[in-house]
């Protein structure tokens, strides 16, 4: 997880409207290793502005406006090769595939000793030992931070967040929240959050957008 | 049945030659039955579809024991298609024939008798003629049975090979009946005095329609109309008596003529349950069998109406555009074989009388025949000398359709 | 590819049923030069209509469809109403899919068994309630108006229903609605009738349309159960198509016709109940009141169900006793011997039709899931609204089959192809995939897109993640609509008899068949045997997903 490759993340005049009605409009640029929070009631858009950045725009929405990764226009890609990691509010394990199963999947295909990386990257986050576990028995931290190294394992160029830490106890939540952006701040990331509490803006630390 | 026939080659030979069917025309020359050695050799290796009917556990246990027998004597393939009307495979290769499938049928033999027979013929939509060739054939000694070659007063003419004999036989509980009902009129008092305890199969049902037949040739003063074709004009004064008849017997019979049962073998099932006192059934054995098989209690015995009752052979016939033609008459020459008619005899098979002149046969054929100890339930020996001969078979269309017309709608 | 899978399902359920009504419409107005019809006639119609009893086969027909569908929707209705969360609820539930699993022909014939005046229920009380030393004489079974048929018919739509309406009802939260009308004072039926029934019967309203096609036109139910002098118009078709006399195909081909009317006729009337129920019921819903009726609606909500699916159950145990029953004579509950003799006999024989019917079963429903698969990613993918075109998918559910298939086999004799398995299977085709995709669409359109978008996310391409994410994730669904699927094409007799001619044998047509020699020992023995398969096919479903799942938590500690 090195810094040196990563590049900004440009919304270049991302406009979204719904049936002729605009929806959200933003323009920013995310550094490597900054996190951009975007906030706003529901029904704001936020989820739909992830969803255009990383490929999923359902059909009905109208969007204009670029996504660049460095000099890379990710519009043109399908979403498997923008390098965008996801995290949801749930941390949506594959139910059918181990702890070992489900970081594996995000482990690029060709690429040695992936045995070890899963088992370092487990270690790091506290969960040495936890490789053959069925998901479904792990608590909802340990859930939260497996998503996290399958996310970053994935290596993937910037990360969008739908609200991460809303289903979080509010231990957990701060726990998860300082794990998540140092993380991300490491790997040198370009990141954008999105969430209603501003507890998650302060904590993330970066430029704040409010929608709606 | 322990037949070396092995049941998974079987299915999936059913399969893949069902498959390849449709894209193959087999446009081989029509075998000639007096060049025999050549029929068996072209036999080998087909697949021959009989249709007959399978309503008849023991007529199916028998079916299954002869396709194993031709998997291993001939390298014949036979496959039971169980019809639950003969009439359906009729309109089956008249339907072929109106579509132009000429040689690719999907019927290679058939079960049939009658007014079947009869409307096949008159399609040309039989092969032959081709039973008198059979090498068995010889055994039934035609010239002394001449029933071997008639049908329903038609001359077979070779055109299907003969293959069991029938003839109606009552049946009811010596337990619950001391004497039972000796003719027509006798059958009337009975069922009046049991209401409920009798029926016929449902007309158009064989069975049932035997017995309308049966009833029709003891009541009626003009026997000699019903070996003629039916004609219009004859057919309501000759069988007024039968229509008084069924409208006096109808209100005393199970269900009170309501329903009727499905066929003949539902009699028994019916009188095994109790329901039915008396019965009957085209095969002599059945009783018996039936008792054997625990359908029915063992005070059951057999018995022939005084008059006599109808009796007639059943055969076997290959349609004219069945692509197996070679397998089937290998078939039809198996089914007349000693051992083939020996088993279909024997009551822990079928019970169904043999075609063949048992007494013409040489000494170790006759053997199989014998079958020790005569079943109790079982028909005596000497009782079936009295069979009365079929009627042609227009009388048989003619009388399902008034009876359907009278008592169709209850 | 993928794209193309929507335009074949349709080519593949619509050009069968089209031709094959085409087929049947043709001759029944005398036209069919390979029948010897060259003209167009009125002959066939008038013949139909001097045929004694044609009326009351229409009108057996066109009420057991409507009656039997009625009653089974009410059951199924107050069962839900008045049953949650209950014991019973639990143990129906469970009980839904096997019973749905059992063949028609299976549950006439155990049907049969137990009210026949010889039949089990007759026996539990001879003679020590009756006095019945025989059975009585009594018209119970084949009844002129087909009672029996609607009973039996009843006991098979029951479960049917039953499994559409739970599958459908998660998505209205019926929980939420419920909460909130009870605390405005509402009994808990009542508040399931006025607030949830509103919303759930439009989504299982094709469901009963199809009930009530599959009804009116029924064959081996009919057989077995139904009136005989005359019989319900469909089995009389049966018969007509199968006379040996030619001119009877042209009447039997109006009669096809004039049984798509009835059908259509019964959706009809249908269709205005509906309205009127509407109108009716607009006032009942907001008149105010809440409790009247609670009490009587809660007890036949919860005794009408179990009462039919204790029948069913029943009838499957009346088949298992008579399978292995020696001698039994009126009125012993229990035959006087047990006996193995029926199974060895049979043992033999079943081979053949065992493997046909699993090879028939196994590829048809995997093509139709296949298909079913590939169109529902497809509108996934294209993110295309459902609905559009849909009903097309049912149509082979509405057409009756005895309205297309003759035509079927003329169309394809017309086209050299003859009656083969292939023919058979893409036969079951036309009804296995309607049901799977019915079983299946609800549960792959509510899987959370994300867990798709999460796989993208890590570098996994569509395709990929379509075997690797979408798939193991809806394996239960998958392996129930699997089970379903397999569970129609068991079932399945008219098709496997006529696109067969015969010749390719299934336990279900052998059963008929053998329903001929009424030899209950043996039918017990085949219709067993047919209840048994699907039966597999739905536990192995239940089975395998809860396997893998114990097989990954076995290194949770």
């Amino acid at each position: 997880m090195n810094a040196c490759c990563t590049e900004r993340l440009w919304l270049d005049q991302i406009q979204i409207a719904l049936t002729g009605r605009e929806l959200l409009a933003v323009d920013a640029t995310i550094a490597p290793g900054e996190v951009l929070t975007v906030m706003g009631p529901s029904g704001s858009g936020k989820s739909t502005l992830l969803a255009y950045i990383a490929g999923f725009l359902d059909p009905a929405f109208t969007a204009s406006g670029g996504v660049w990764l460095g000099e890379r226009d990710l519009l043109n890609l399908p979403a498997e090769e923008r390098g965008i990691g996801l995290l949801f509010q749930d941390p949506l394990l594959f139910p059918h595939l181990s702890v070992e199963g489900n970081v594996c999947f995000g482990l690029p295909r060709r690429i040695k000793n992936k045995r070890q990386q899963v088992t370092n990257a487990l270690e790091q986050v506290g969960l040495a030992g936890f490789e053959e576990r069925d998901p479904a028995t792990l608590s909802g931290g340990q859930k939260a931070r497996v998503a996290l190294m399958r996310l970053l394992l994935s290596k993937p160029q910037a990360v969008l967040m739908d609200e991460p830490f809303s289903k979080l106890d509010t231990a957990l939540r701060q726990e998860m929240r300082s794990l998540v952006f140092s993380q991300l701040r490491d790997a040198g990331l370009p990141a954008l959050l999105v969430t209603h509490d501003h507890a998650d803006a302060n904590a993330a630390g970066g430029q704040v957008i409010a929608l709606g | 049945m322990s037949t070396n026939r092995n049941p998974l080659r079987g299915a999936l030979t059913t399969s893949i030659t069902a498959t390849l069917l449709a894209f193959s025309l087999p446009a081989m020359a029509t075998p000639d039955p007096s060049d025999w050695q050549s029929v068996v050799a072209e036999a080998e290796g087909q697949t021959v579809y009989w249709n007959a009917w399978g309503g008849d556990t023991r007529t199916n246990r028998y079916i299954d024991w002869v396709a194993g027998q031709m998997q291993a004597q001939y390298g014949v393939d036979v496959e039971h298609v169980k019809l639950d009307d003969t009439g359906s495979a009729v309109a089956r290769v008249l339907g072929e024939k109106q579509a132009g499938n000429d040689n690719d049928g999907s019927i290679d033999v058939i079960w049939i008798n009658g007014e079947n027979f009869a409307a096949m013929r008159e399609s040309d939509l039989l092969f032959g003629p081709f039973a008198e060739s059979l090498p068995n054939f010889a055994l039934t000694n035609a010239t002394e049975n001449p029933e071997v070659v008639t049908d329903f007063t038609l001359p077979t003419e070779g055109y299907e090979s003969p293959w069991g004999k029938a003839q109606i036989t009552f049946y009811y509980d010596s337990a619950q009946t001391e004497i039972p009902p000796q003719d027509m009129p006798a059958l009337l008092n009975w069922a009046e005095a049991n209401p409920g305890q009798f029926s016929y199969p449902r007309i158009p049902d064989f069975t049932g329609s035997t017995f309308l037949k049966q009833a029709l040739i003891e009541l009626t003063e003009q026997d000699e109309a019903l070996y003629q074709p039916v004609s219009k004009g004859d057919f309501e004064a000759v069988t007024a008596p039968l229509w008084a008849y069924l409208d006096a017997l109808h209100p005393h019979l199970w269900r009170s003529g309501r329903t009727f049962p499905d066929s003949g073998p539902n009699l028994s099932t019916l009188m095994s349950d109790g329901e039915l006192s008396l019965g009957f059934s085209f095969y002599p054995t059945d009783a018996a069998v039936a008792v054997m098989e625990y359908e029915l209690p063992e005070s059951v015995r057999s018995y022939v109406l005084k008059g006599g009752t109808l009796g007639n052979v059943h055969f076997v016939a290959i349609p004219y555009n069945s692509p197996h033609k070679a397998g089937a008459m290998v078939l039809a020459d198996f089914l007349l074989s000693p051992q083939a008619q020996a088993q279909k005899q024997s009551l822990a098979m079928w019970g169904d009388r043999s075609v063949l002149d048992i007494e013409q046969l040489n000494s170790d054929d006759q053997a199989l025949f014998q079958q020790g100890d005569r079943h109790p339930s079982e028909l005596p020996a000497d009782a079936l000398s009295n069979t009365l001969p079929e009627p042609h078979p227009s009388w048989m269309t003619a009388l399902q359709e008034a009876w359907l017309e009278r008592y169709g709608v209850n | 590819m993928l794209r193309l899978a929507p335009a074949m399902i349709i080519a593949l359920l619509v050009l069968p049923v089209g031709a094959g009504l085409m087929m049947v419409i043709l001759p029944a107005f005398g036209y069919l030069p390979a029948l010897g019809g060259h003209g167009i006639s009125l002959t066939p119609w008038h013949m139909l209509f001097a045929q004694p009893g044609l009326g009351r086969s229409v009108a057996v027909s066109f009420a057991s469809g409507l009656v039997s569908t009625a009653i089974a929707l009410m059951m199924v209705v107050l069962f839900l109403a008045a049953s949650r969360g209950t014991w019973l609820d639990r143990g129906i539930r469970r009980l839904v899919s096997p019973l749905l699993a059992v063949p028609h022909a299976a549950v006439a014939f155990g049907f049969a068994f137990l009210i026949a005046p010889s039949g089990l229920v007759a026996r539990l009380v001879s003679p020590s309630l009756t006095g019945w030393e025989r059975p009585p004489d009594a018209l119970i079974v084949n009844d002129p108006w087909g009672v029996s048929l609607m009973a039996g018919l009843v006991l098979k739509e029951v479960p049917f229903l039953l499994l559409m309406s739970l599958a459908a009802l998660p998505q209205l939260a019926p929980e939420k609605c419920l909460m909130l009308a009870r605390s405005l004072g509402y009994a808990p039926t009542v508040a399931w009738l006025k607030t949830v029934l509103p919303s759930l019967y439009p989504l299982i309203r094709l469901p009963v349309y199809a009930v009530i096609a599959y009804a009116t036109s029924v064959v081996d139910m009919a057989m077995i159960l139904g009136p005989t002098l005359p019989p319900t118009l469909s089995v009389s078709i049966l018969s007509w198509f199968n006379d040996p006399d030619i001119s009877r195909r042209f009447m039997a081909s109006a009669a096809a016709v004039l049984q798509l009317g009835v059908t259509l006729a019964a959706l009809l009337s249908w269709w205005l109940l509906e309205q009127l129920t509407r109108l009716l019921a607009r006032n009942w819903l907001t008149n105010g009141s809440r409790q009247q009726g609670e009490i009587m609606l809660r007890r036949v909500g919860r005794s009408a169900l179990l009462m039919s699916s204790t029948t069913a159950l029943a009838a499957l145990v009346g088949l298992g006793l008579f399978s292995v029953a020696g001698f039994w004579r009126f009125p012993e509950l229990l035959p006087q011997m047990l006996t193995l003799d029926h199974w060895q006999r049979s043992g033999p024989m079943l081979v053949t039709p065992l493997l046909n019917t699993a090879l028939i079963g196994l590829i048809s429903t995997t093509l139709a899931t296949a298909l079913v698969l590939a169109t529902l990613e497809n509108e996934h993918r294209q993110h295309l609204q459902p609905k559009r075109a849909l009903w097309l998918l049912y149509l082979p559910l509405l057409v009756p089959q005895i309205a297309f298939l003759f035509g079927l086999i003329v169309a394809a004799e017309s086209l050299s192809i003859r009656p083969q398995l292939s023919l058979v299977i893409a036969g079951h085709l036309l009804f296995v995939l309607p049901y799977v995709y019915l079983s299946l669409a609800e549960a792959y359109r509510r899987l959370d897109p994300r867990w798709l978008q999460v796989a993208r996310s890590l570098g996994v391409s569509r395709h990929a993640a379509f075997w690797r994410v979408r798939l193991p994730l809806l394996l239960a669904p998958l392996l129930t609509a699997f089970a379903v699927g397999l569970a129609i094409s068991i079932g399945q007799y008219l098709p496997t008899q006529l696109l067969g001619a015969g010749r390719v044998t299934t336990v279900t047509t052998e059963a008929v068949a053998l329903a001929a020699g009424s030899n209950r020992r043996l039918i017990g023995v085949w219709a067993l045997m047919q209840a048994v398969l699907p039966l597999i096919g739905f536990m192995l479903a239940l089975a395998i997903p809860r396997l893998l799942s114990a097989q990954r938590r076995e290194f949770a500690t």
